[in-house]
């Protein structure tokens, strides 16, 4: 479904990724680690177009997108989080989920000022989508709050949640984990098993959370310095010297 | 406590000092070539001296006084209220605004013409504002050059009815879609800007417009202006005491009235009326649809927006080509209004003053824009007495506004969607 072949991105002198390969196949959970500061974000960044990466390939389904501009990208069907989460703070819960269905309803000025029976239709469709899954995540009860007074925890599964009303095919997920409870990361580790086994999306993870990670990838790529140390299933990872000395034995 | 109070309520008194008595205790004096100061009278000289003293002894004892002035607010008996539940209160709202757009319809007919002429000019505020409005309070994009828009719009009407002969209600139309035009085409260049450097390349725009108009002499008279824009008609009948068109009727005698000048001023208020009403609607609908959601969560991250598949140049184009077109309309019907216009009309204060509306009532808010546009355009109107202070009183008052109500006169309340229990 994804495949990253050789990508590299250069700031001006500082070699930030390099020759790195990264493939997902379809309802495939792969995960990208490495210690802080090793690329992953960036890496990310150039998946999903906010980033023009100074070489390599990126295909999607079949087609370079390397180079597309971003918001064709998530139209694709590549949709992505943000390591901080990045809500629309003074809109409503159910609007922020509203705005991500764009793609869904009719923009159509004159068709949303006569109220067409096609652009009622789609946006009763979009409500719809948008109520079955504030049930999904639990947050169906604060639907008309603004999403900036949310608590943490509900702020990152509201960025799931908005990400999965675009229906998209990939997901790309930065730090989920990142700042939740144990609970809540046991919630969010059901949760993203569930949109692979119940919705048939991919998952592409950079996470912190080892106990996550190993529990639920497919397959991990670590990387260090920008430059891919070592890949395969998550036992193979673990029992990799590079990756111990490079990573868990620092950590 | 003490030490600190005296050396602050010192420092306030001498500030108050040194800005009022250049002002008020010094006066310019011309003898003819020669120009002189004059000490003022005793008692105005005494008077900021008083002050002064009343300044320090309030930051003296500010902390008591505040304190006691706290039992205000305990006075309003709504105060402790529950707030309505929203159904009934939206219901309440529209009921209360189709009440007030009926009184509207009817109140010109009983009231001094110069009134009715002062309520045409706080509808076109109100359309300039509304239409700024989507701008700056919904996209969040900082426009300081909004009266561009408007003086294509009324440049436009006047001089295709000087060069081509058009009426109002065909230049209404075409003012309105050149305007937008040109808010289309400003947006191109600016789509990667943010913040203040749009705030500035915006009004660098509003400035290359009015000095376009200013210098271009053999189109549009350049400093002269355009004169003798024609009054709107109704269905061919004019307004005026003969007919200035051929194939027109004149209102009085088709109606077979007595001829008053103030037929001319309340048929004008009629139709900004109705324009505005109609612009709000529309803005109304507009924010409730994607295009207005896709404004404000371009407003409140922009990099979110895009990920999630919305592309920037086209909710920052149509949200300026939205807020132009409604500039336009205002600026066709200034342009009847007037009967005159020049690059005088479209300064930069104009611009300010649509923004400084848009900001006290509210970011986003109609409601707040609407009673923003009437105390903006109504207030230096009711100063007129104090016409040398005017703007100092209009500044004062926006500070006190920006210290007790820094969100506006009424802010933006969020629509409630009301979910199915089960879909």
């Amino acid at each position: 479904m994804l495949e990253v072949k050789n990508l590299s991105m250069r700031f001006g002198g500082l070699l930030a990724v390099d020759q790195v390969s990264v493939d997902v196949k379809e309802r495939e959970i792969v995960s990208i680690i490495g210690p802080n500061g090793a690329g992953k974000t960036t890496v990310f960044n150039c998946l999903s177009g906010f980033y023009k990466p100074s070489g390599g390939q990126i295909l999607f389904e079949g087609k370079e997108i390397q180079g597309k501009p971003d918001y064709k990208i998530s139209r694709m069907g590549m949709v992505r989080t943000f390591q901080h989460v990045r809500l629309f703070g003074n809109m409503t819960v159910v609007e922020n989920l509203l705005v991500a269905q764009h793609r869904h309803v009719n923009t159509n000025l004159i068709a949303g000022l006569l109220k067409t029976p096609d652009y009622r239709r789609r946006e009763k469709q979009s409500l719809e989508r948008a109520r079955y899954w504030l049930d999904r995540v639990g947050l169906l009860e604060v639907a008309n709050r603004e999403a900036g007074n949310l608590a943490y925890g509900q702020q990152r599964r509201l960025e799931i949640a908005r990400c999965m009303v675009t229906e998209p095919k990939l997901l790309m997920l930065d730090e989920p984990a990142a700042g939740l409870n144990p609970a809540e990361t046991k919630e969010l580790d059901y949760l993203i098993v569930s949109l692979k086994e119940d919705y048939n999306v991919s998952v592409l993870l950079i996470e912190h959370d080892m106990s996550l990670v190993m529990g639920i990838s497919d397959r991990i790529n670590v990387i260090s310095q920008g430059r891919p140390l070592a890949s395969g299933t998550p036992e193979e990872v673990r029992q990799n010297d590079d990756v111990i000395k490079a990573y868990l034995g620092e950590a | 406590m003490a030490a600190n109070n005296i050396k602050h309520a010192l420092f306030c008194a001498v500030i108050t000092l040194v800005i009022s008595y250049p002002i008020l205790g010094l006066n310019l004096v011309a003898d003819g070539a020669v120009v002189y100061l004059e000490g003022a009278t005793t008692f105005t000289v005494v008077s900021v001296f008083l002050a002064a003293v009343v300044v320090f002894l309030f930051q003296l004892f500010r902390d008591d006084i505040m304190a006691r002035l706290g039992f205000i607010s305990r006075l309003n008996p709504l105060s402790g209220r529950d707030p309505m539940p929203q159904q009934k209160r939206a219901k309440l709202e529209s009921w209360v605004l189709t009440g007030i757009i009926v009184l509207a319809l009817f109140w010109p007919f009983f009231v001094s013409r110069g009134s009715v002429d002062l309520a045409t000019l706080v509808l076109i505020y109100i359309m300039l504002a509304l239409g700024l409005n989507v701008v700056v309070g919904l996209a969040g994009l900082l426009d300081l050059g909004y009266v561009a828009f408007y003086a294509v719009g009324a440049y436009t009407f006047a001089l295709l009815s000087q060069y081509a002969g058009f009426s109002f209600w065909m230049a209404l139309p075409i003012g309105a879609c050149l305007a937008a035009l040109f808010g289309l085409v400003l947006g191109f260049p600016v789509l990667r800007l943010r913040g203040d450097y749009l705030a500035i390349v915006t009004l660098g725009f509003g400035e290359i417009i009015r000095i376009l108009l200013n210098n271009w002499t053999n189109l549009t008279g350049g400093p002269n202006g355009i004169g003798g824009i024609p009054e709107p008609t109704l269905f061919g009948m004019e307004f005026g005491r003969r007919i200035k068109e051929e194939g027109n009727t004149s209102f009085h005698e088709t109606l077979g009235i007595a001829y008053a000048s103030e037929h001319k001023v309340i048929f004008l208020y009629l139709i900004a009326l109705v324009l505005a009403v109609i612009t709000g609607l529309i803005i109304r609908r507009f924010m409730r649809m994607p295009v207005g959601r896709a404004w404000e969560a371009l407003r409140e991250d922009e990099i979110a927006a895009r990920s999630l598949g919305l592309s920037r140049t086209a909710v920052k184009l149509s949200a300026f080509t939205i807020g132009a077109f409604f500039a336009g309309f205002a600026g066709t019907v200034f342009a009847s209004k007037q009967g005159f216009i020049s690059p005088e009309s479209f300064v930069f204060l104009e611009s300010a003053i649509v923004l400084a509306i848009v900001v006290l009532g509210g970011m986003g808010s109609q409601i707040g824009v609407i009673l923003a546009a009437i105390a903006v355009t109504i207030l230096p109107e009711l100063a007129r007495e104090f016409s040398d202070y005017r703007m100092l009183v209009f500044g004062a008052a926006m500070v006190l506004m920006m210290v007790w109500r820094p969100q506006g006169l009424l802010p933006m309340r969020r629509i409630h969607i009301e979910l199915g229990k089960q879909g």
